[in-house]
This record gives structure tokens, C-alpha cells and sequence, in this order.
């Protein structure tokens, strides 16, 4: 290789007063920079507090045993409690873990576990797999109202469920379906392929594997999966708004429309003055939304523990 | 044997019809949605619902544009109050924090994540709104653009925080080092290297953040006024329009659902078309943007 | 005789608990190029990291000793001002993901130049030094990754001229690059310490032998605490080795 004409690579030195100067100003910037990046975190902080601060500190005065378990009474004072509301959730989330769980973790088996067939199923095979993909990211990006929407037209309106728990909890279904399946396919993914190979090279048909070996695997992040959906369904409005109906009262039956914590909440805050009832609603709200994070935390842990064992 | 290779052949079946109902779910969603908003779009027409600020169903008038510009104007404001904390509050956690003060800022984003909209919404009505009511401009009822916006800019930054702190943690540490060994400072570092190499992931924070502002629903029903007008100052002073009443897209479906029919439920049906097509042409235009810089580098 | 560009006075290095280098005295001459070799794990690359403070970044990690920059305490210095006097090459090549130019560029950039007269300037200059000129001249706004794996490495060197400094420190810089590309790696150090001074880490006996001025080996036992053996002209090194354990890296009876 001929060496290049070496002309001095070398350009002079800056003088080092102006490297000095340079210097200070670049340190100083950064003093500064970093300042305003410590305050931000604490606004973000301090956000945190004021608002949880707040609906505690105001809903604590409404809440007490018996604010939990009385009904509500209706009327411009919101009287009563929040009893019928808080079975009313749980009834809710029990019916869409019913019909959602299985429904997602099965999908999230079938893209994960039968995958390999993109190659040997042919064509229909591997346009569904990649349409069922699709399906799900498109899911995940559809806003809430318009599943709500969608529930109105579908469940409410032409299948003449009206408003009911039926409704409501098919339209959460397919407002947490995406939720599921998405976390499912992840705990499926961390399971190593090893195990599937040892448990098929033993003579196990392909869902034997799945169901003796690699499901109990992935069951820590598959129920955290749950749990997020189930913080989620609590969390949520506006798909029950419009499915659910505002009655107070308990609904006796899958036809029977009802409200949840959060709906609740939003009619004591827009159809009453009783705002402190509204801000203990919420205090119940954000404790159940802690204590779900917490399991989903501990899950967590569990899982990489459990991970790292696997490796 | 038989039964086994039998029980394994019906589950895959089973299997298969679970991950068809992904499909199903949403070419449902599409065909209801279109289907009860095309009498609207037929009789109303574009013009008629795009183009025209009175909604009036009473009166046979659908124009949602009002409601439009309402979105795409809390949606902006959420995003120039919120995303600089978050972004700053992202890169904190990422290059700053020694790990106690991460131990209790990134949970407390989370929790901040977590907190349901209607609990934004009840804070917004009963401290932000009578707090804004303070401004004195005529008219100024604390329900408006800047109460809503303020709420939505809290919702929305926890998850531009965490996805924007995944996408810089993820940048190359070669870069970093590349970086400080020629002298450059940490915030050099930080803004010259690390950001612009983790653009595509908060870009895709941000994507996130605007569906999530755009698609909001009840928290911008409880403060933001809900005046089916076009948002516009309040007096001769221009920067009176942040204060103005409005309503979202997300706002007239849920208020007005309940008891519509006829062409005023198909129009609803449209408004819930034009929210979705504004959600995806957000995406594509993110997209698109993110292509040419990566291409231009 | 050269001056003493960079010195290290019974220094040692701590991850932890765990001691990584121990009591390291070492003189390096100034425009010669010192290579550091040794089997794997002794801590070289540790040591070259000690000279513009990259051991910095790792937390848990302590010092004893002293280590010199032209006389200068290094730890004592501010460490920016230190990184713009000492470069670095890495193993792997890591050019940003920004145009050629803007990875030349970065350097003076971020230490105050705007002038873009100044900058093109600087930018030929280095490019030119680094033997890369010729190959991307036309092509400046393309980005650095897309060049092939010695032309990057090539282009990293050429991002550490532009800061001007007047020792570069290079990591096994032709590690992961072909033979062609590393011969012409080899021939560009042979040519940049006219100007500056080079300590090279590298694991190939045979490039320490064809291109340093002087070489030292460390070695490392069960303890896994890197020490340095023996220090000299690299001929003197390869001929006539004064300690059993470095002729019996030299002479490959182990890795």
C-alpha cells in the first residue's frame, strides 16, 4: 500500500487559555443541564403526591367500613356508599378473565408454539399466523371509546344484550384480549427451547410439551398478565360507559346493567356535589391499583429468579 | 396413541380459532364502526361533517370540526407541557440517577401510570379547574383547553418516560465511551449522541403519547368544558384561546351515544371514523419522518 | 533518549475488593509506540483505560499510586481537559450512527469550534492522517456505518486526530478487522508516531513485534491480579527476554 502524502497530520495546538475557557463553559452548562433534570424528576414527584395526596387526604374523611359496604342511594348528595359498585367490579373482571383468558392465552400458544409451521403449513397457515399477528398490534392501538363503540353497536344494540354486564364484559374482553396475548406470548418466549426439545425427543406430542412442560413454566407471566388486565378493567370508563349503563343498584343477572368503582366516581363527580364520596371512591381506586401493581411486582420477581434458575 | 395424536390434533384446532378471534375482533370492530357510520357519511357527507363548525343534530347540523381542532389542541398542548418532563425525566433515570433516587422516581412514574383517567379527571374538576377559574379573563370558567391539557400531559408522561428510558438505555454503550473519550462532557454525550441514536424508540414514546391523548375520553369530559364551539380567545388578548371551552372527539361520542339515533348515531359512528384515521395518520406521518432522518444519516 | 510522556508509580486498581492490577511502575516514551501484551484477563486493557480515566465509568472502582501525563498528576486533572490531550481507539469499531463527517466533526464540535471553515478543515486533516482521505473524499455525507469494518476503524482514528490530541491509546484496534485491513492499520501507526505517542494493547505477539518501539508484558496467576513483568525495547523484548514467564508467552508455550 502506498502511504499517502504525509503532509503534517498534526494542526497546531489550540492555545490552551481558549481550551481552558471552553472548558469552564461546557462544565457550567452542564451543572446547569443536569439541575434542570433533577427538577423535573422531582415535579414529577411532587405531581405524584399532590394528586394521590389529595384524594386521600379528602376521600379519607368518606371513607369507613360502612362507606364500603352500603349501597349507594342516588340523589343530588350522593347518598349511600359504594357496596353494589365494588361487586359490580368484581363481577365485571371475573366475567372478562372468563371469557378473555382463555381466549388469549390460546392465541398466544398458537402464534408462539405452532410457529415452525409458517414453513410447513403453506400458505393459508402462515397468512393467518401473520394476520393474527397484525390482529393483535392493531388491537392494542384502538382507543378505548371506540371499543365502547363498538360494544353499543354490537352487544347493546343488535344482539339486544342492552346495557348489561354481558355486554360490558364482552367489550372488555376484546379491550384486554391484546393485553393477554401479548404478555403471554413473552412468558412463552422465555421459556427455553431445551425443554421443549427434551420433552418431544421423550415421545410427548406437541401439546403434551405444551401443557406439561412449557405452560407450568410460563404461568408466572402469564398471570401477570392477568393482573395487568385486571388493573386495567378497573381502571377503565369509557367502554362500560357506554355498555354498562349507570344503574346503582346490583345487577342480579348476566342481562342486568350496573356501575363500576370508576363509573361511579365519574357520575358522583358530574350528577352530585358529593365530592368527597367521589375523591374516597377514588382513594379505593388507587389502593386497589397499588396492591395489584404490588403482586404484579412480586410475580416479577419471582419470574427472573425463576429465569435465572432455568439457565 | 391414537387418542393422543387425536386430543393433540383437536387442540390445535381449538388453538387456531382462539388466534383467528384476534383477526375476527377487529375486522368486526372495522365492519360495525364503518357500516353504522356510512348513512352519516352518505347523507352528511364529508363536507358536511368535516367542514362545518355547528353540531346541532336537532337541527340537522353534524359539523365535528369544532370537536377536530378541540382534540388536535389539547393533544398539542398536552404534548409542549408534557413531553419536555418527560423526556428529562426519562433521561434522568437513564444517565443521572444514582440507583436509590431510581428506586423511588420509577416507581413513582409507574404508580403515576397507573392511577385510573376518571381520578385525573375528578383532581382536574375539583383543584385544577378552580385554580384556573382564578385567571382574570372575562368568561373564564377554569373548564377549558388548558385545564384538559394539563391533565392529559399527566397521563400521558408516564409512558413517554418509561418507553423513552428504554429506548436510551438500549443505545450502544460503545457509543458512550466513543463519546466521553474525546472529550466530550456527560450532557454532551447525552444530547448529541444518545438521543439522536435512541430517536426511533421515543419517537415511538411519543406515537404512544399522542394515541393515548388523542383516544382519552372521560378525564376530558370532566374539565374540559364540553362547549360543542370552536376554541377561540376569550377577549382581544390571542393567548385567551388556551382558556377557551371545547369539546374532543372522544368527548361528543361518549356524552351523546347513549340517547342518539337515526342519522345522529351514524354521524357519532363517523366521529369515531375520523378519530381512528387521525390516530393512524399520526403513526404513519411519525413513521415516515423517522425513515427520512434515519435514511438522511 | 524521548521524554517520559505518561508514567504510572506503583499503581493498582481495585473492582471492589477484587485487586486487578497491582503496583504497576511503567515509563512510556514519548513518540514511540508501546505495546502492552499478555494472555488474556492480566489486565491490560485495564491499564490502557487508566490513562484517560475510562475506568471511570465503572462503579466500584478505586485506585492507588499515581499516574502521570506529561508530568501532570492525571487524577487530579480535570477529566474532559484529560480526555482532549489522550484519544482512544476501540476494539470493536464504533463509529456514530451520524454522516463521516459528523464523526470527525463531533470532537472539535463539542470542544467549541462552529467556524465550518475551520471545521472542514480539520476534518481533511484527520482524515488524511488516518489514510482514509483518498477513499471517502467524495462521499462525506455518508453515514458511518456504512462504510466496511477497517474503513470504520479507520474512521475512528480519524475521529480521535481531530481533537488534536498527542497520545492515543488503542485497544487491540485490529482485533476484529481482516488481515488486509490490519496490515494497513499496522502501516498507519508506523506513520502517526512521527507525531504521537501509541500504547497498543494487543494479544498478537507477532503485530506487537512488528510494530512497537517498545513493549510490556504483563502477566497475571492464580490470583487473577494483573502485574507488570518486564518493560523494553521491543527487539530486546523478543530476543533476549530477561524473565521465564515472558519467554514462555513469547515462545507460545501458553496462550
Amino acid at each position: 500500500m502506498n502511504a499517502p502524502e504525509m503532509t503534517s497530520t498534526r494542526p497546531t495546538e489550540l492555545p490552551s487559555s481558549r481550551t481552558s475557557a471552553n472548558l469552564r463553559k461546557r462544565q457550567a452548562a452542564q451543572k446547569f443541564g443536569f439541575g434542570l433534570l433533577w427538577l423535573a424528576s422531582l415535579v414529577v414527584i411532587l405531581i405524584l403526591l399532590v394528586v394521590v395526596g389529595y384524594v386521600f387526604l379528602t376521600g379519607f374523611k368518606s371513607l369507613s367500613w360502612e362507606f364500603l359496604t352500603t349501597a349507594p342511594k342516588g340523589g343530588l348528595s350522593g347518598e349511600g356508599g359504594i357496596s353494589t359498585t365494588i361487586l359490580t367490579t368484581i363481577y365485571l373482571v371475573g366475567l372478562i378473565l372468563v371469557i378473555a383468558a382463555p381466549l388469549g392465552i390460546g392465541a398466544a400458544i398458537f402464534l408462539i408454539e405452532y410457529q415452525e409451521q409458517t414453513k410447513t403449513g403453506g400458505k393459508f397457515l402462515r397468512g393467518l399466523l401473520q394476520a393474527a399477528n397484525f390482529g393483535v398490534e392493531t388491537l392494542a392501538g384502538i382507543p378505548s371509546i371506540i371499543f365502547g363503540l363498538f360494544g353499543y353497536a354490537l352487544f347493546v344494540s343488535t344482539l339486544k344484550f342492552g346495557f348489561s354486564l354481558l355486554s360490558a364484559g364482552l367489550a372488555g374482553a376484546c379491550l384486554v384480549l391484546p393485553t393477554i396475548i401479548r404478555t403471554t406470548q413473552e412468558a412463552l418466549l422465555t421459556v427455553p427451547v431445551s425443554l421443549r426439545e427434551g420433552s418431544l425427543a421423550l415421545g410427548a406430542t406437541r401439546w403434551q410439551t405444551i401443557s406439561k412442560v412449557v405452560l407450568p413454566a410460563a404461568i408466572p407471566g402469564i398471570i401477570t398478565g392477568i393482573m395487568l388486565s385486571v388493573g386495567r378493567i378497573i381502571s377503565e370508563t369509557a367502554v362500560f360507559y357506554v355498555t354498562l349503563g349507570g344503574s346503582y343498584r346490583l345487577p342480579n343477572s348476566l342481562l342486568s346493567g350496573g356501575r363500576t368503582l370508576s363509573l361511579h366516581l365519574y357520575y358522583l363527580a358530574m350528577d352530585t356535589n358529593a365530592f368527597e364520596k367521589a375523591m374516597g371512591t377514588g382513594a379505593v381506586l388507587i389502593v386497589s391499583i397499588i396492591l395489584i401493581n404490588l403482586v404484579i411486582d412480586l410475580i416479577s420477581r419471582k419470574l427472573s429468579a425463576g429465569v435465572r434458575q432455568n439457565q | 396413541m391414537q387418542t393422543k395424536l387425536r386430543v393433540d390434533r383437536a387442540v390445535r384446532t381449538i388453538l387456531l380459532i382462539s388466534a383467528s378471534f384476534s383477526i375476527l375482533i377487529v375486522v368486526s370492530i372495522f365492519v360495525f364502526i364503518f357500516r353504522s357510520s356510512l348513512p352519516a357519511f352518505r347523507e352528511i357527507g364529508l363536507q358536511g361533517l368535516l367542514g362545518e363548525l355547528t353540531w346541532r343534530p336537532t337541527n340537522g347540523s353534524f359539523g365535528i370540526l369544532a370537536m377536530v381542532v378541540g382534540s388536535v389542541m389539547v393533544t398539542l398542548m398536552a404534548l409542549v407541557i408534557g413531553v419536555p418532563l418527560a423526556i428529562a425525566a426519562a433521561v434522568f433515570l437513564a444517565e443521572i440517577a444514582p440507583r436509590g433516587v431510581q428506586a423511588v422516581v420509577r416507581p413513582a412514574v409507574q404508580l403515576l401510570a397507573g392511577i385510573p383517567s376518571v381520578v385525573y379527571g375528578l383532581f382536574g374538576m375539583v383543584v385544577l379547574v378552580p385554580l384556573i377559574r382564578r385567571i382574570p379573563v372575562a368568561g373564564n370558567s377554569g373548564y377549558g383547553l388548558l385545564s384538559a391539557a394539563i391533565v392529559l400531559a399527566v397521563m400521558i408522561l408516564p409512558t413517554i418516560t418509561s418507553i423513552s428510558e428504554d429506548a436510551i438505555r438500549a443505545v450502544p454503550r460503545s457509543y458512550k465511551e466513543a463519546s466521553l473519550a474525546l472529550g466530550a462532557t456527560h450532557l454532551q454525550t447525552i444530547f448529541q449522541v444518545l438521543l439522536p441514536a435512541g430517536k426511533s424508540g421515543i419517537v415511538a414514546a411519543l406515537i404512544l403519547g399522542i394515541g393515548r391523548a388523542l383516544g382519552e375520553t372521560m378525564a376530558m369530559i370532566m374539565v374540559i368544558g364540553n362547549s360543542v364551539i370552536l376554541p377561540s380567545p376569550l377577549d382581544d388578548n390571542p393567548l385567551t384561546i388556551f382558556l377557551s371551552q371545547a369539546r374532543t372527539l372522544t368527548g361528543n361520542i361518549a356524552v351523546e351515544i347513549n340517547y342518539a339515533s337515526g342519522l345522529h348515531a351514524s354521524a357519532l359512528f363517523a366521529t369515531g371514523v375520523v378519530l381512528f384515521v387521525l390516530i393512524m395518520v399520526v403513526n404513519i406521518s411519525a413513521h415516515a419522518i423517522l425513515n427520512r432522518s434515519n435514511s438522511a444519516a | 533518549m524521548n521524554a517520559i510522556k505518561l508514567e504510572t508509580n506503583a499503581y493498582s486498581l481495585f473492582y471492589g475488593k477484587f485487586r486487578a492490577l497491582e503496583d504497576i511502575s511503567l515509563k512510556i516514551p514519548e513518540k514511540q509506540v508501546t505495546a502492552i501484551i499478555g494472555p488474556s484477563g492480566c489486565g491490560k486493557s485495564t491499564f490502557l483505560r487508566t490513562f484517560n480515566r475510562m475506568n471511570d465509568l465503572i462503579p466500584g472502582v478505586r485506585t492507588e499510586g499515581q499516574a502521570l501525563l506529561d508530568g501532570e498528576d492525571i487524577f487530579s486533572m480535570d477529566v474532559v481537559a484529560l480526555r482532549q490531550r489522550v484519544g482512544m481507539v476501540f476494539q470493536k469499531p464504533n463509529p456514530f450512527p451520524k454522516s463521516i463527517y459528523d464523526n470527525v466533526a463531533y470532537g472539535p464540535r463539542v470542544n467549541g469550534i462552529r467556524d465550518k471553515k475551520a471545521l472542514d478543515e480539520i476534518v481533511e486533516t484527520s482524515l488524511r492522517g488516518a489514510a482514509l482521505w483518498d477513499e471517502v473524499k467524495d462521499n462525506l455525507g455518508k453515514s458511518g456505518l456504512a462504510l466496511s469494518g477497517g474503513q470504520q476503524q479507520r474512521l475512528c482514528i480519524a475521529r480521535a486526530l481531530a481533537v488534536r490530541p498527542s497520545v492515543i491509546l488503542m485497544d487491540e484496534p485490529a482485533a476484529s478487522l481482516d488481515p488486509i485491513a490490519t496490515q494497513r492499520i499496522e502501516e498507519l501507526i508506523r506513520q502517526l508516531v512521527e507525531e504521537y505517542t501509541i500504547v497498543i494493547v494487543t494479544h498478537n505477539m507477532q503485530q506487537a513485534g512488528r510494530v512497537s518501539d517498545y513493549t510490556a508484558f504483563f502477566f497475571t496467576d492464580e490470583s487473577s491480579t494483573g502485574k507488570l513483568v518486564e518493560f523494553n525495547l521491543t527487539r530486546k523484548i523478543f530476543t533476549n527476554p530477561q524473565d521465564k514467564r515472558t519467554e514462555d508467552y513469547i515462545t507460545g508455550r501458553f496462550g
